[in-house]
């Protein structure tokens, strides 16, 4: 996320989206088959994938907990994913962070006391991105776990909320984070549980304005809640649903 | 007393977090939770409805072990007193040599000529600890060392319908295509028959009802395309009334047949390759 411009005027979205319009969304559920669950999720021109493996075997052993099993998150943005420069593949300080804040979001609605000394890996992978990365990442991840049977409480959805000169905003892109420099708010929400398990903040805003957009992000997160849901159930319901080949 | 309202049919898919029922009449079983007077769906699974009892039966998931259950699995190290096996689950499973065979096995003998590395067996899981440390025995009907066939991986959520009522599923698949079909419950399934063909047909009846396991009107389904696929008509095999759907594992879904060693016999009869036991042993 670059350093916020000095503010200037912004008196409508530049693509014509009302201030609480979501960008268009996709989900689909089960598309790779080697993967015990799969889910990909799109937002306007952020794409992510998400692949879950296990429970597994976890080594080296003594990341083993005996009480429990782990989840272990990847997050990865592909090299030509983005507007600006090639992004360095492999891992960086960025990705590192919010590989763990990933797996700190998600695993309040697991229950991985059934599978001690094992792990579930969650890979993230994004081949376009247009802001709102992480959350998007979140809510496929939700999505691919709950493909791959895993006990879960709830899904979780996540998205990322805008503040810009006392003005609040679902969603927004990449352009509206880099160059109009309006305060980026990811939030990762669980409906059942009326929790919020990710809360950041790039900006500034105001307390109050805070709380008004905390009301709104809970609204918007039941829209693609929604679309999560119908997401899973296709995966059984519709005729083409994905083969696992082997 | 609050009023209850169900949410979800017979036969509904479920995601977490989904509220399937409201009020205090209803228990929840095991996939699913109360919050409050609600009941939410705890994984994705399918609705069965029992009276007041809901169930969820889960469609995808990794297996775990449970005692009893017959399985395939795969030699995958030899340890001192024991073979290590794969079992497709997050655990691997111990056969230790008191459960792997009656014969006598000396100190000294070369333990890959019981059981090789890479072989594949058809054991029972005996004993699941807290910890998940799991033991497997080979003394138990059916149990046998597999050679000659052809693996097949399915989804261990499905096995129950690949079974079918009272194995009927299974003998179907048997009968119309000859071949000799052993079902793990961890989702492995060996397949042996005459010809590669056969097995094949076999392999490819099994894959079909994995991928419609959670449709109705399986079973007459399965006929027709058994059929098409060998040109065999098949009796739908008689189920005792009232028998339900495997949950557990199988009564026995193989008939029983003895599996002898592949390994050089005894020194006493003939073999030589182990040290000779005292004569009047």
């Amino acid at each position: 996320m670059a350093a916020k411009a000095v503010k200037q005027e912004y008196p409508k979205r530049h693509d014509g989206r009302g201030w609480e319009e979501l960008r268009e969304i996709e989900a689909k559920v089960g598309i790779i088959p080697r993967a015990d669950g799969s889910a990909m999720f799109r937002i306007g021109h952020t794409v992510a994938y998400a692949a879950v493996y296990g429970p597994r075997d976890l080594h080296p052993k003594f990341m083993q907990n005996p009480e429990t099993g782990i989840l272990r998150c990847r997050y990865n943005m592909m090299p030509f994913s983005g507007h600006g420069e090639r992004v360095r593949p492999g891992t960086s300080r960025r990705s590192q962070e919010i590989s763990m804040l990933m797996s700190k979001a998600l695993l309040p609605v697991l229950d991985l006391k059934d599978y001690p000394k094992s792990v579930v890996d969650v890979f993230v992978e994004l081949p376009e991105t247009d802001a709102g990365t992480r959350c998007a990442g979140i809510t496929a991840a939700a999505m691919a776990l709950a493909d791959a049977g895993l006990v879960m409480k709830d899904l979780v959805v996540s998205l990322s909320m805008g503040h810009y000169n006392g003005k609040i905003m679902a969603d927004i892109d990449g352009y509206e984070d880099c160059d109009v420099g309006i305060s980026d708010i990811p939030i990762a929400y669980i409906p059942t549980l009326d929790k919020f398990s990710l809360l950041q903040l790039d900006g500034e805003v105001p307390k109050e304005d805070l709380v008004k957009l905390l009301t709104l992000a809970k609204k918007k997160a039941m829209d693609i809640y929604k679309v999560q849901q119908q997401a899973l159930k296709a995966r059984f319901t519709e005729s083409h649903a994905p083969k696992k080949v082997k | 007393m609050t009023s209850e309202v169900l949410h979800a049919k017979e036969r509904d898919i479920v995601v977490p977090g989904e509220i399937i029922a409201e009020g205090m009449g209803f228990l929840p079983s095991k996939g699913l939770y109360r919050e409050g007077a609600k009941i939410h769906a705890g994984r994705l699974g399918m609705i069965a409805i029992e009276g007041k009892v809901i169930k969820l039966i889960p469609l995808t998931g990794a297996y775990v072990p449970k005692l009893n259950d017959k399985i395939i699995g795969k030699i995958i190290d030899v340890l001192m007193t024991g073979w290590r096996i794969e079992t497709r689950s997050p655990y691997s499973a111990v056969l230790g040599l008191k459960d792997a065979t009656t014969e006598f096995i000396p100190r000294s003998a070369d333990l890959t000529q019981y059981y090789a590395l890479g072989e594949y067996v058809l054991c029972k899981v005996i004993t699941v600890t807290s910890q998940k440390l799991i033991d497997v025995t080979m003394k138990s009907p059916g149990a046998r060392k597999l050679k000659d066939g052809r693996l097949v991986e399915v989804n261990p959520h499905k096995v129950p319908r690949i079974i079918g009522k009272e194995g009927s599923m299974v003998l179907m698949i048997k009968n119309a295509t000859g071949c000799d079909i052993s079902v793990g419950q961890n989702g492995w399934i060996w397949v042996q028959g005459q010809t590669p063909e056969n097995e094949m047909q076999a392999v490819q009846a099994i894959k079909r009802v994995e991928d419609e396991a959670h449709l109705p009107g399986l079973t007459e389904r399965m006929k027709a395309y058994l059929k098409q696929l060998t040109g065999k008509t098949v009796e739908i095999p008689a189920v005792t009334a009232g028998a339900v759907e495997h949950e557990e594992a199988p009564a026995e879904p193989q008939e029983e047949r003895r599996e002898y060693r592949e390994r050089r016999p005894h020194a006493r009869h003939g073999g030589g390759r182990f040290p000779p036991r005292n004569p009047g042993d």
